[in-house]
Parts: C-alpha cells; sequence; structure tokens
C-alpha cells in the first residue's frame, strides 16, 4: 500500500437506524487496516427508496451527496450496497451527459453546490479489494479463521445492473468469496447464492419477503454453514433480526447467525466480539465463536 | 364490475407505451418481445401469483393504462435487477417497472408507506427518524456523533419539484409536472 487510503464516510439510512453494528465493526477493521475515514457533513438519504416514487427525487437527492463530497474534495466509501449503486450510477449520468448535469447543477447552484464530476464512489467490498487489497489484508489476519464454514451473501445492489455498477459478475459473485477466504475461513457453495432478500418490498407484502429469507436460510442451513455472512444492511436486517419472525410464521427453527463481513474478518485480525458489535445480533453465534476458540 | 375491464377498448391508450417510453429509463419497453425470461427468474413471482413482469410490460404495450396504474402488484417489484440482466432483448425491465411505478405515483397512487418515508426525508434528510436511544447507544459503542443532513439546503435543491403534491396528491387531477430530467 502506498498513501493510506482516505474516504468520506457516507452513511445512509439504515446503519444509523438499525444496524450500528456493521458501522462499529468497519470503522474498526478499516482503522486497522490504515484506512483513515473521515465523517460526512451534511449528507442525507442517496435517494433509492424513494425511487418508486420519483426518479427525479433520488437523482437529486444523490447528486446532492456526490456535490458536498466534491466540496470536501474526498471519494465517497458506504457500507451499504444500496447507496453505494445509486450514487454510482447518478455520478455517472451526471459525468456522461451534459444537458443532464447543466440541469441538476441549476438547482444545486441555488444552495451554493456544484457536481463537477471529480470524485468517485465505492462500497466497502470493492475498496478493500481494489485499494487496501486481498494481500495487505491477508497480512493483518493474526488469527485464521481455519475449519469456519461460511455461506456468503452478496446481496443485489452490489453488482445488479450489471451495466451500471461494473464491479463484479452478478451471475458468479466472486468479491466477498475471496473476502472470506482471505480471513482463512471458507466460504461454501449454496442453492440461490444470488437471491434477493427482498427487503425492498418488506412494508408492501411481508409474505413475499420473509419467504425469500425462509428459502435463503434454509439452504444455507442445508450447505452446513456455520454463519452467513452480509455486506449490506438490509439483507442483515432481514436474515437477523427478521429470523426469529420467519421462524414463527413457518414453525421451522434455522438458528443461522448472521455476520456482517467487517465482523468475520475483525474476529481474524483478533478483535473481541465485543469491540466488533456482536451484542447487538439477534441470533447469537455462540457455536461458531466456540469453534474458532474465541470463546470456550 | 363482473366483465374484463381492461380488455374493453374505450380503456386502451394506444399511445402510452410511448408515454412510458419518453419518462426516465422506460425507453426499452419497446424491445420486449414477451419471451418470458424475466417472469422466470423473478424472485418475487415465485412468491406471488399475481406478479408477472412480462404481463406488466405487456399490459404497458397494450395500452391498459388504467390497469396497470392503478395495481397493487405494480409496488411489487423488490427492485433486484435479475429480470434487467437477464433480458435477452436488452429491456431494463426493473427500470421500466419503475416508471411505471412513478408514473402512477404522478397521478396520486402512492402505497401510504412511501408516504411516509417522504415526510420523514423532509423532515430529516433521512427515510428515519433516529430515535434517541439509538443515538445513546452510538456513543456507548464508541461511535462519532451523527453528522445533522441540511434540511432547508435539501428542500431546495428539490426546486421546482411538487413535492407536497405527493403527499397529499390523492387527486389524480392534481398530475405532478412530467419529470424530465435523467435517462
Ligand atoms: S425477458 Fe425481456 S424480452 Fe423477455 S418478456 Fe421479459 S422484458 Fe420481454
Ligand atoms: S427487479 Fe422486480 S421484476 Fe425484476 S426480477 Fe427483481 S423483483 Fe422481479
Amino acid at each position: 500500500m502506498g498513501v493510506a487510503p482516505k474516504y468520506l464516510l457516507f452513511l445512509g439510512c439504515a446503519i444509523p437506524y438499525r444496524v450500528l453494528s456493521f458501522e462499529v465493526s468497519a470503522r474498526r477493521v478499516l482503522g486497522k487496516l490504515g484506512v483513515e475515514l473521515v465523517e460526512m457533513p451534511e449528507f442525507n438519504c442517496c435517494g433509492l427508496p424513494l425511487e418508486p416514487l420519483s426518479h427525479e427525487l433520488t437523482l437529486m437527492l444523490s447528486a446532492r451527496n456526490l456535490a458536498v463530497a466534491e466540496r470536501v474534495g474526498l471519494n465517497i466509501l458506504t457500507l451499504c450496497p444500496g447507496c453505494a449503486g445509486t450514487l454510482k450510477k447518478t455520478n455517472r449520468a451526471l459525468k456522461e451527459e451534459k444537458a443532464l448535469r447543466e440541469e441538476v447543477n441549476k438547482r444545486l447552484s441555488e444552495v451554493g453546490l456544484e457536481f463537477k464530476g471529480s470524485i468517485d464512489v465505492k462500497h466497502i467490498s470493492q475498496a478493500l479489494i481494489e485499494d487496501i487489497g486481498l494481500a495487505n489484508i491477508k497480512k493483518a489476519i493474526v488469527r485464521p479463521l481455519k475449519g469456519l464454514k461460511v455461506a456468503e451473501h452478496s446481496g443485489c445492489h452490489l453488482s445488479r445492473p450489471k451495466k451500471y455498477i461494473e464491479f463484479e459478475d452478478p451471475e458468479n459473485p466472486k468479491a466477498l468469496k475471496m473476502l472470506i477466504e482471505a480471513t482463512g475461513a471458507k466460504c461454501v457453495e449454496y442453492k440461490g447464492e444470488t437471491e434477493c432478500c427482498g427487503s425492498t418490498i418488506a412494508a408492501i407484502d411481508d409474505k413475499v419477503s420473509l419467504s425469500l429469507v425462509r428459502e435463503k436460510l434454509l439452504n444455507v442451513k442445508e450447505a452446513g454453514a456455520d454463519a452467513l455472512i452480509t455486506v449490506c444492511p438490509a439483507c442483515h436486517v432481514m436474515y437477523d433480526a427478521n429470523q426469529i419472525r420467519v421462524e414463527r410464521m413457518f414453525g421451522e427453527k434455522y438458528e443461522v447467525p448472521v455476520l456482517h463481513y467487517t465482523q468475520l474478518l475483525g474476529l481474524a485480525m483478533g478483535m473481541s466480539p465485543e469491540e466488533l458489535g456482536f451484542d447487538e445480533l439477534r441470533v447469537k453465534p455462540l457455536k461458531m465463536l466456540e469453534k474458532i476458540q474465541v470463546i470456550k | 364490475m363482473s366483465e374484463d375491464e381492461g380488455a374493453r377498448p374505450s380503456k386502451i391508450d394506444p399511445k402510452f407505451r410511448y408515454e412510458v417510453a419518453r419518462m426516465p429509463g422506460g425507453k426499452s419497453i419497446l424491445q420486449c418481445f414477451q419471451c418470458g425470461t424475466c417472469t422466470s427468474d423473478c424472485p418475487v413471482a415465485r412468491f406471488n401469483e399475481k406478479y408477472r413482469p412480462r404481463y406488466i410490460i405487456r399490459m404497458a404495450q397494450l395500452g391498459l393504462r388504467e390497469r396497470v396504474l392503478n395495481s397493487d402488484f405494480l409496488w411489487l417489484c423488490a427492485s433486484c435487477f435479475t429480470c434487467t440482466d437477464r433480458c435477452p432483448q436488452g429491456v431494463e425491465v426493473a427500470s421500466v417497472i419503475r416508471t411505471l411505478k412513478n408514473m402512477a405515483a404522478m397521478e396520486g397512487r402512492i402505497p401510504q408507506v412511501f408516504k411516509d418515508i417522504l415526510g420523514t426525508l423532509l423532515k430529516t434528510g433521512y427515510i428515519y427518524e433516529i430515535p434517541e436511544s439509538r443515538i445513546k447507544r452510538r456513543e456507548a459503542l464508541g461511535l462519532p456523533p451523527l453528522p445533522k443532513a441540511n434540511i432547508e439546503s435539501l428542500a431546495r435543491t428539490f426546486g421546482s419539484m411538487n413535492i407536497k403534491a405527493f403527499l397529499e396528491g390523492e387527486d389524480p387531477s392534481k398530475k405532478i409536472r412530467e419529470v424530465k430530467l435523467w435517462a
């Protein structure tokens, strides 16, 4: 690593509201890897949740965030793939389409902002692979998670739609697998790996979304994984916080712990479960922690 | 109404698909040749008998404007983009469906949850109101304080967009202005 990477941290809405464990573990892990995070001032919702209502509204929300980041002069790092996808799409459209940029800038100028197209946006998975590098991650491992078998769930917005995200192959996602293997854990294959968690329609039809959760948890369990690893706050809420609801709804037991990737990595880097926000998890990963002898 | 309302000629708007195609993200509707790949790969369609992305596209192509825009199932799309990535015709299915939702919204047909999150956004800058307990928890976990959104600046960024109409607009005649931005 040459110069230590420095980013503006874009937290989005879901993390401060419900998923502090992701934020805590990400900050601790990135800090130890030499990444400097700067708090993003005055950020607002990326716009994605409001896209069904108005594309224009979404565009203005994300354009505003980009312009604020440009004023600071740092690239954006997000923990949420939905935020990353929305900001990336807007960034690209505004860079490429002059007429659109002009119209957006007319509005932004009223609040003293301007989109110039001088920064990039990355999700933490992408930053870990492209800017920090697997070799540096491996160097930071002091407690290799040998013997641990986990399942990955990248989430839709990290790679789809392919045409706009340009990071990963959505049909055969590899980034999270590589990141998992770097910790010494083994990544198992399972049925329906790329299936959606259904979070975006949880408030419209929870039967459909919870059916998707059920299917995922059953498949992960069948593959014999000790835990399911996510890199998206929304997917994490669906699989962890909602797991008990799904168990009740279908009269089944899954007991699949769901960890943020940064929690897994943190364990491998020698941090304690407390430091990594494990208290916040609903499904307690006790067996898993025993297996890697973090607790006895 | 006992008969199939949508099949009546008077209910067909042959220009509807061009209207969709002119909306940001709607253009590719004209390319769909009804192969059904989108439906067969759609996770929602697997768990809901009524939800069929191919039908939605077809209804829109045929000009069944009211029937599509009034439907409840339109809002079931999970925006996973699986259909978009797999359509052999390059139809951006998820974006076309989102366009239809936007058109429904412009006519005041909006599920309550979206009104709620828009209301919160205008108040806080986020779609949730972060409760005091979470702010305290942040401190306990050693997290830095949450930056505050600039609500005033945010509201002014929306400029001429008639956001209030989204919140109050049950009346379809109060059409929110056509969206010009983005592709
Ligand atoms: S996959 Fe594409 S071409 Fe086939 S039915 Fe769906 S939208 Fe039409
Ligand atoms: S984006 Fe919507 S229509 Fe397309 S596959 Fe996903 S849920 Fe189905």
